[in-house]
């Protein structure tokens, strides 16, 4: 029989390596922990596994060619990343887009939103050993991205937002969908609520796991639902609101503990409030022109193109030479799933940026995750790196 | 973004502020390089500034541009309770790219920082833990450096190039081997 040591101190570290080949890493990142026990005495974070060079890419490209590879960065809300990208752009540009095209954004935006809360939801779920949610969940996603596809043509790597407004108007009867999808959505968040929040299992591996006070999450540069969870009640939608976001009726959770479970609570309370967005837009959108009409940043339309020298040109021109920004930089910043999505764009004037910096939001969640795992046992390390919902292609861009 | 700040900053810091612009909105200071860990510290603890997130840290190459000094860094600064924004920037030499760490004020400046020296080569001196974050170790050179080209390919892992010969060889087809190239071509 082995002898139980009277100290930690005897007890010799264990090195051991989660991922990047472990299911719960995602692929794309790699923890090195030192064990005593099963605890965690010290934790080495590595991400850099999905980097494919975004922003060496976007300083080759034309600004309006960057859309398809913003779908690319969190890929389980692009068009969040869609209309932060073209916030920016329009930010440089110094143009506005119209009132319907600002509304489909929101209700696109916010439909991704919903999307993105679920996933993480069956992420963490299904990390922690519970199938049943994940599959659940999963369904209501293929919901949501049903809807996306009918709007954009594509499940998930959308590109339907445009400097300037969006590419095309809303399908005809996509709001009696929208409608008739949303109570659906809702059961989805009310099966998966009485599964989990009340669950043993789960409260156990949840509350006072990996908890961060809130001056720690901000010198950390944490924002969105882990923020939130901490206590501060910073979204961007409700703070600085942008699009048309100060005329709908909700509001933004915070939690008390900055534990596991209030994050993931935070996330839970949000999709309700989505969905309200969602409605109260769909009531109050109106008709109207969906693109801002100037030469100089938007394509003429395919017929004019095709029959007139004049859109030919500027058609020409701008798939060429592109839209070309005044000199300046600028930083925009939306609320995306996982927080603050911020843009640092730099335009030397011409139509290609000098710079296209993406601020991802759940870096920062990652580059505090050594400090929460550590002390805690290996077993926490799943949840708490789930409730951070890292998401490769934004983390590493 | 707020005016008051950057005016603040300005009276606080004569002497250290070099240049100001608000373009669309956004209050911008270049800052002496020298100075940026006491202007840093002063905005976060001034108790109506209180920027206490540092939203954002980035690096621009002006080489193409041809202007001296080659680099900027880019701090984006936001006060949580004041709901405004600051940005700070601080230029930098390409023959002396060294810039003193904000570690010891932001969390997150400890990994904003690794990134930068990842991809523009500039060091951040006192940073506790100065390697590279997203690409590996034995990766040479700084890819977001405007003289980089974007098509240069770095495999970490390189397979022996013989190994279709190798196949080739034991079935009596002898080739004669490629040879893997040099080292020193990465």
């Amino acid at each position: 029989m082995m002898e139980t040591p009277k100290d930690q101190e005897s007890l010799d570290l264990t090195t051991m390596h989660m991922g990047p080949s472990h299911p719960a890493m995602h692929g794309t990142i790699h923890i090195k922990v030192q064990l005593a026990g099963e605890r965690i005495e010290n934790a080495e974070v590595n991400i850099g596994y999905l980097h494919r060079g975004f922003e060496k890419e976007a300083e080759a490209h034309c600004w309006q060619q960057i859309f398809p590879y913003t779908d690319r960065l969190n890929y389980v809300s692009p068009m969040l990343n869609n209309v932060g990208y073209a916030m920016a752009v329009e930010k440089l540009c110094g143009v506005t887009v119209p009132e319907r095209a600002q509304y489909i954004r929101v209700i696109v935006g916010e439909i991704a939103r919903i999307a993105d809360h679920l996933t993480y939801m069956a992420a963490q779920t299904m990390e922690m050993g519970a199938f049943t949610p994940y599959f659940y969940v999963m369904k209501g996603r293929d919901w949501l991205w049903d809807l996306l596809e009918e709007v954009s043509g594509a499940r998930l790597t959308h590109s339907y937002v445009r400097i300037g407004g969006v590419a095309w108007d809303l399908s005809e009867g996509f709001k009696e969908k929208t409608i008739e999808i949303l109570p659906r959505i809702d059961q989805v968040v009310v099966e998966l609520d009485k599964l989990m929040t009340r669950n043993r299992i789960f409260l156990d591996r949840m509350q006072d796991i990996a908890v961060i006070s809130a001056e720690e999450a901000i010198s950390y540069g944490w924002t969105g639902p882990c923020l939130r969870g901490s206590g501060v009640d910073y979204d961007v939608r409700k703070a600085h609101p942008y699009l048309v976001y100060d005329r709908m009726d909700f509001e933004i959770p915070i939690g008390t503990d900055g534990d596991n479970m209030d994050r993931y609570m935070v996330r839970m309370e949000e999709m309700r409030q989505s969905m309200r967005i969602i409605r109260q837009a769909l009531d109050q959108i109106e008709p109207g022109p969906v693109m801002i009409e100037d030469r100089l940043v938007v394509i003429p339309q395919k017929a004019a193109t095709y029959n007139t020298i004049e859109d030919m040109i500027n058609h020409f021109k701008l798939v060429i030479d592109g839209i070309r920004p005044p000199r300046g930089e600028v930083y925009s910043y939306t609320e995306a799933g996982n927080g603050e999505l911020g843009f640092y764009l730099v335009s030397d004037g011409t139509g290609r940026p000098v710079k296209c910096r993406v601020r991802p939001p759940c870096f920062m969640g990652m580059a505090a995750l050594k400090q929460l795992i550590e002390g805690h046992m290996v077993a926490d390390v799943i949840p708490t790196f789930d409730t951070i919902n890292m998401i490769g292609g934004e983390c590493d861009r | 973004m707020s005016a008051k700040a950057l005016e603040r900053l300005e009276q606080r810091f004569a002497e250290c502020v070099l240049e100001t612009h608000d373009f669309r909105g956004d209050e911008t200071a270049v800052v002496d390089r020298a100075a940026i860990v006491d202007v840093a510290s002063w905005l976060r603890d001034e108790p109506d500034l209180a920027f206490n997130m540092l939203t954002d840290m980035t690096a621009v190459d002006w080489l193409l541009e041809g202007r001296e000094p080659r680099f900027e860094v880019v701090y984006q600064l936001y006060s949580v309770e004041q709901r405004h924004r600051l940005r700070i920037k601080v230029q930098v030499p390409e023959e002396d790219p060294v810039v003193d760490t904000l570690t010891r004020l932001y969390g997150i400046a400890d990994w904003l920082e690794r990134e930068i020296w990842d991809m523009y080569g500039i060091r951040f001196k006192g940073h506790p833990n100065l390697k590279r974050i997203l690409l590996y170790e034995e990766f040479v050179g700084h890819p977001l450096r405007k003289d980089y080209p974007k098509e240069k390919r770095q495999p970490l892992v390189r397979r022996p190039e013989n190994e279709i010969a190798d196949v080739l060889a034991r079935r009596g087809k002898a080739r004669p081997l490629p040879q893997p190239p040099p080292r020193s071509a990465r």
